[in-house]
């Protein structure tokens, strides 16, 4: 996000600047910010500004102060653990209602006179006239959950696939098709994805799992962006704070030209979405794509108020402050409507050469690998861009329900080209572990999508027919068969 | 061919993976002059392989045809020989991202065992990145060395024999990320420590059993990691099949030769009228779980070291 070359940073100190993509953690809640000066953040309802967290490292933990400065934490000086008094079961524990002898009333003077969530706690504790007869792991977690609660500690930690991932997950997964961190996951491994490759991507899942592949990729290599409607949106792209360089080699190409491309007929002259988009790539490379997007081709994504980039707003206000002093100077606005017309038709011309270029990338058929992850029927989308893989590679399709992959299954299969199909799913468990209190958490999720993976193969054309009822019974045993795989397994 | 690095045609000296249809297949060593058997016959690799694309289809001496695949560390882990238990792919990706690996990383891992996990690190930190592995086996440590040779990733990777209970990684604060698959992880949490650099990284430990996972939490809270958590991935594999289910017999038929309610399009269904004996089927396309799937494979424990 924004300029980095602006702020030179050495790898090895991962300080705090002015501009980074920073992403605020408060327990298991994250959220992507921009860090600038003298902006108000409200996050997990409270408000703040970041000015003071800028030269920290990150990892950092604050301390949110009554006048919305952050304060890094000291060391958690545990308060001295006098002599407990627990209790050993509840058999005498009423629910009064009144065990809390602080009013609500009471809690709010404390917070209005700017005392430590820390010392509320501690009041709370010891004006609770349960607490001394809960048992001590009832203890535990009456402390944890107060802790919680008034202890405003904020993490500023640098973003990743990891931390965005579970943040869209958990925050917007309308936006990222319901595709679960740990079936991202899945995706790049299956996929290969890796410093060198030629990766083509098609995903409508905000820049995410483009995001997630150009981590992997480290700058080495070349991806190719496949995109519907205007533009590729990338508004979680630019959520990684990747440096300038990374997208020197990262490359879009209209899904609409797919099949013009394939059969020879393509041309540059009609880009997709002219003219009113034609200025819309260079703000998609700051994520302000996203919500334009959505509006124009009225999708049924909800673009809510507080989405969690807060970059789009900023830098739609920077756009619009600058609109504002143009009206007051006609005389430079016509001059600059002059320069606005020859800038468009430079921008148009500039589009044409990148198209160009990324077409001949493609019709070298000699992609690494394929991930799809998209609202869109499977089946069209991986007949077609298989064509740009080479044989012997891997090529992923998400999607967020089972029954399209599975024809897309029976698809590939009459193509032929491709072994080692997979139709699969993980589940994701997490747990509590606590001494004597360790059990699976709760709630899991429920859905995190599917996947259909394989590998490339040549394709014989001249006599698919009976390759292919060769590789169906290789490779899709009859009911018999198959109880001898399934035991083998 | 290298393991970090695609190649288009296969190549004397080169790993590659004979695929023979489903889920059997197995790795080669191409050499010239050699030959492998397959149930569909000889492969020479002078004449059928060497030279040829990967992903090529070739015919054995029997008529029957196997494709030669490019090797990746996905398909090394289905396929490598076994000298201890192994991690698969399912959790091989969790690890890879939850311990935010990417190129130029610095790794540590123990033990290294069969080097599947090994194989998907190198990939994931080259070309500027590195693995530093221990294991205390001396012979699986060799045999390792030996792999990471032929593979072309010798350069990545630095293979340890000593204990990283006692010893620890060899290196410190020099990792991005610290990875555990011993049986007693909980001996190793303070080498990690000081093996992950001094501004922060990250751990993860595997362990099959509850009680190991309750002892690493434990000593990774003392030696003051946070963010930790331990979860559990699964995979469910579907098999693609049609089904068709026979439409029961209600007597109705004589009656109501149309059977409401089901795609009447689907010839079977049209069951032809006054004929109540000949039942119809309905058809469809089910994904459907394997019979047997892995239920645990272990769980696996990430924390952060923080600058506190």
């Amino acid at each position: 996000c924004m300029d980095r070359n602006k702020y030179p940073m050495p790898i090895t100190c991962p300080r705090i600047c002015e501009g980074d993509c920073a992403v605020l953690k408060r327990g298991d809640v994250f959220k992507a910010v921009p860090v600038l000066r003298r902006r108000k953040i409200i996050f997990e309802k409270q408000w703040f500004y970041l000015d003071k967290a800028i030269g920290h490292a990150y990892g950092t933990t604050f301390e949110v102060t009554s006048d919305g400065n952050l304060q890094p934490k000291r060391k958690v000086e545990e308060a001295p653990t006098e002599t407990k008094e627990a209790g050993t079961d509840n058999r005498n524990i009423v629910d009064d209602g009144k065990s809390q002898k602080l009013t609500h009333d009471d809690i709010k003077a404390l917070k209005d006179k700017g005392i430590k969530g820390q010392e509320i706690v501690q009041q709370l504790i010891e004006n609770s006239t349960t607490f001394r007869d809960k048992t001590e792991f009832a203890q535990d977690k009456y402390i944890k959950k107060k802790r919680k609660k008034y202890e405003a500690l904020i993490t500023i930690v640098k973003p990743s696939t990891r931390i965005l991932s579970t943040m869209y997950y958990a925050r917007e997964p309308g936006k990222i098709s319901h595709l679960r961190y740990d079936t991202l996951a899945q995706m790049l491994t299956l996929g290969n994805v890796r410093a060198g490759n030629k990766m083509v991507v098609m995903e409508t899942c905000a820049g995410l799992v483009l995001g997630a592949v150009m981590e992997r990729m480290g700058g080495y290599g070349t991806i190719i962006q496949m995109y519907p409607g205007g533009g590729p949106v990338r508004a979680a792209t630019s959520c990684f704070g990747f440096p300038k360089h990374f997208f020197n080699n990262l490359h879009e190409f209209p899904l609409s030209k797919v099949d013009s491309l394939l059969c020879g007929t393509l041309s540059v002259e009609t880009l997709p979405s002219e003219p009113e988009d034609t200025t819309l790539t260079e703000e998609e490379m700051n994520g302000l794509a996203d919500e334009k997007q959505t509006s124009v081709q009225g999708t049924e994504e909800e673009s809510s108020a507080e989405t969690a980039m807060e970059i789009n707003q900023t830098e739609e206000q920077e756009t619009m402050d600058v609109n504002a002093e143009d009206a007051e100077c006609k005389e430079s606005k016509e001059r600059e409507n002059k320069e606005n017309v020859r800038e468009k038709q430079r921008k148009q011309w500039e589009r044409r050469k990148k198209l160009t270029e990324t077409a001949a990338l493609l019709r070298e058929r000699n992609a690494d690998g394929l991930l799809v992850a998209s609202k869109f029927h499977p089946t069209p989308l991986l007949l077609s861009l298989l064509e740009f893989v080479a044989p012997s590679r891997p090529f992923v399709v998400y999607c967020q329900y089972k029954e399209p992959l599975l024809e897309c299954y029976t698809k590939l299969r009459e193509r032929g080209g491709v072994v080692n199909l997979k139709l699969s799913e993980t589940w994701l468990r997490s747990y509590q572990v606590l001494p004597d209190r360790s059990h699976p958490k709760l709630t899991m999720s429920g859905g995190g999508g599917y996947l259909l993976s394989g590998i490339t193969v040549v394709l014989d054309k001249g006599k698919s027919d009976s390759s292919n009822s060769e590789a169906l019974k290789m490779e899709e045993p009859s009911a018999k068969r198959c109880k001898v795989q399934d035991l083998c397994c | 061919m290298s393991f970090v690095e695609y190649g288009d045609t296969i190549k004397d000296g080169d790993t590659a993976i004979v695929f023979l249809g489903h889920e059997s297949m197995f790795p080669v060593k191409v050499q010239h002059g050699g030959v492998t058997q397959t149930k569909y016959g000889v492969i020479r690799h002078s004449t059928d392989l060497i030279g040829k694309k990967y992903g090529s289809k070739v015919t054995c001496s029997k008529g029957g045809w196997v494709f030669i695949l490019h090797p990746t560390p996905e398909l090394w882990t289905v396929n490598l020989p076994h000298r201890t238990q192994i991690l698969y792919s399912t959790d091989i990706s969790v690890i890879t991202m939850m311990l935010e690996l990417k190129p130029g990383s610095i790794v540590c891992e123990s033990g290294t065992g069969s080097g599947s996990l090994s194989h998907a690190l190198i990939r994931t930190v080259a070309p500027t990145g590195h693995l530093y592995t221990v294991e205390f086996h001396q012979q699986r440590a060799e045999k390792a060395k030996e792999e990471f040779r032929e593979h072309g990733v010798e350069h990545l990777v630095t293979v340890t024999n000593q204990d990283v209970c006692k010893n620890g990684f060899g290196v410190s604060d020099i990792a991005d990320a610290v990875f555990l698959d011993i049986p007693s992880p909980w001996e190793a949490i303070g080498h990690a420590k000081s093996a992950l650099k001094a501004e922060g990284g990250r751990i993860c430990s595997f362990s099959p059993c509850i009680e190991q996972v309750q002892r690493t939490c434990l000593a990774m809270e003392e030696n003051g990691f946070t963010e930790i958590n331990t979860l559990e991935i699964l995979l469910r594999v579907y098999n693609v099949r049609t089904i068709s289910l026979q439409i029961p017999d209600l007597g109705k038929a004589a009656e109501d030769n149309s059977s409401p309610g089901f795609d009447s399009s689907n010839p079977s269904t049209q069951g032809s009228p006054g004929t109540n004996l000949q039942q119809g089927t309905v058809q469809f396309k089910s994904g459907v779980p394997l019979r047997e799937m892995v239920g645990h494979t272990g769980y696996l424990t990430f924390a952060t070291k923080s600058l506190l």
